[in-house]
């Protein structure tokens, strides 16, 4: 399509005044964690985000962040892996109701989830005590919409079948078959969806806060009325985290599709 | 196989029926009643149901036209464009981007002590904080609208492109005016994908909690935090089953929409590449 040079002019400044918007409120926001108050009145400094360390409630939460984070990708790949495999080997009827179930997440808000979920977590902490790694349950159910996309366009890019047929005729049981035979051609999908779980895990609030657990979100939350400066820094801190993560997996699905022109947004 | 569907039955079924279920007992005896269904009839209820109707309906229309006018000067960028692979990435960002860090942001900007209040105030005496309004009903509908323009652009973006370079050539070789062809071909056809997206942003929008939780700090304007308040209660028994009533109001304002958006994508595809 060709364009006018008014045209131009207009996407141009259009272009630049959606940047604005969109720009404006991280530059305040990092603006602000710099900005020293009280005794550090007037200063550039970065004593907020030594802060988010040195405060002792905050680290141990941003670690229990990082940890769900890590024991969500686990438990997905475990529970989400090896079902979609052996839906598309054995069960292809199956995969619909697979389809349905992993998208419903998207229906049924996670506020609603937190409402009716009391009760099974009563369970969950009388089986596996009450930290906060036991969101991990509730956080797998959230990230399972992003997570099965991820996996299912990565297990439809290659042939399945031929790969597990040739290796059980070479005598690979199932479990080789899954995990060294699929799994290494799959690699990019898991890891498109680790990336996306990554990140919804760090930002989560709803059921970290509902359901009473210290999460980084929760405790920058609490903080907020009290230490303005650290918590803002904080907060910054993790959108650019959650952003390197997201613009990672958004290249990284890029260099999967060698012609641009046939590619799918 | 079997540990998902056991998985899937006890996350995220059985809370969806408790919900369900619930809304239909009584709380203190667990016998059957309409009452807390009938409780959802009162006028504070429905106020704030029509509040959260407000702000869903209001940015996703207004996430719409902006996301639609964004992706289309996207997507005039030509397909090969670095710009437009750049932003179609930062959509992708911003679009995940709400909750607690999404609140601090645009109370780092508008808050008392925000920059732009700040500026505005030493710089021109313009007093854009007024009395907190960013803590209220409109600043809820501001901020969302910040999640909800990427959210159209990656979901309106791709009828976008699936409209044919073809049709406006044709258009053009009958000697229709651009106008002429937008009018007549091009929104004609885009319209169903316009009517989807702005209901998948509606259904965005009604679902959000945490973003509100963190900036609205008096009352309870939306039914989220309505819930919120209904669960955390302690002055009044029963109030945790008032709780599962609105959460079915939920479930069933959310189906509904979705449903409509199940059938415009049904439509939408048949047009479009």
């Amino acid at each position: 399509m060709r364009h006018g040079a008014g045209f131009r002019v207009v996407r141009a400044v259009l272009l630049g005044l959606f940047a604005l918007y969109f720009f404006l409120p991280l530059i305040s926001m990092a603006n602000f964690s710099v900005q020293g108050k009280g005794p550090l009145e007037g200063e550039i400094t970065f004593h907020y985000y030594a802060e988010l360390v040195r405060n002792e409630d905050l680290r141990s939460a941003i670690v229990s962040s990082l940890l769900l984070a890590a024991f969500t990708v686990l438990l997905m790949v475990v529970l989400l892996v090896p079902t979609m495999i052996w839906v598309r080997l054995r069960t292809p009827g199956l995969s619909r109701t697979v389809e349905f179930l992993c998208l419903l997440p998207l229906t049924v808000p996670p506020l609603v989830i937190v409402v009716g979920i009391t009760n099974v977590y009563t369970w969950v902490n009388y089986l596996l005590g009450d930290s906060p790694q036991v969101l991990v349950f509730a956080y797998v159910v959230l990230v399972l919409p992003y997570s099965y996309r991820s996996i299912d366009s990565a297990l439809s890019a290659i042939d399945v079948t031929t790969l597990a047929e040739a290796a059980r005729s070479l005598g690979a049981g199932w479990t080789t078959v899954i995990t060294r035979i699929v799994m290494p051609n799959i690699v990019s999908g898991v890891l498109g969806a680790a990336f996306i779980a990554i990140a919804l895990v760090l930002g989560e609030y709803v059921f970290a806060s509902l359901l009473h657990y210290d999460t980084m979100p929760v405790a920058l939350a609490a903080i907020y009325k009290s230490e303005t400066s650290t918590a803002i820094a904080g907060a910054f801190a993790s959108i650019v985290l959650i952003s390197l993560l997201l613009l990672g997996l958004s290249f990284f699905n890029r260099s999967k599709a060698p012609d641009v022109g046939g590619q799918k947004a | 196989m079997l540990p998902f569907f056991g998985f899937l039955a006890v996350f995220l079924i059985v809370p969806t029926v408790t919900v369900i279920i619930g809304a239909f007992q009584d709380g203190e005896t667990g016998g059957f009643t309409m009452g807390n269904i009938e409780a959802l009839g009162s006028s504070a209820a429905i106020d704030t149901l029509r509040k959260s109707l407000l702000l869903s309906g209001s940015t996703a229309l207004l996430g719409g036209v902006l996301g639609a006018v964004l992706a289309y000067l996207i997507v005039s960028l030509g397909p090969r464009s670095i710009l437009r692979r750049t932003t179609l990435s930062i959509a992708g960002v911003l679009a995940q981007f709400g909750g607690v860090t999404l609140a601090f942001a645009w109370i780092s900007l508008l808050g008392f002590s925000g920059l732009l209040t700040v500026v505005l105030r030493d710089g021109i005496g313009f007093d854009i904080y007024g009395t907190g309004w960013l803590y209220g009903l409109k600043g809820l509908i501001v901020v969302y609208t910040y999640f909800q323009v990427p959210l159209m652009v990656i979901v309106f973006t791709p009828a976008l492109e699936g409209l044919r370079p073809q049709l406006k050539e044709a258009a053009v070789n009958l000697g229709a005016t651009n106008f002429q062809y937008w009018r007549m071909v091009g929104i004609p056809l885009l319209t169903p994908a316009f009517l989807g997206s702005v209901l998948l942003l509606f259904a965005n929008a009604f679902a959000a909690y945490a973003t509100a939780a963190i900036l609205v700090s008096q009352g309870n304007p939306i039914v989220p935090l309505l819930i919120r308040s209904a669960l955390t209660s302690e002055v009044l028994l029963g109030q945790q089953n008032l709780g599962f009533a609105l959460a079915t109001e939920m479930i069933v304002v959310v189906a509904i929409v979705m449903g409509l958006y199940a059938l415009l994508l049904r439509r939408t595809s048949r047009w479009l590449r």
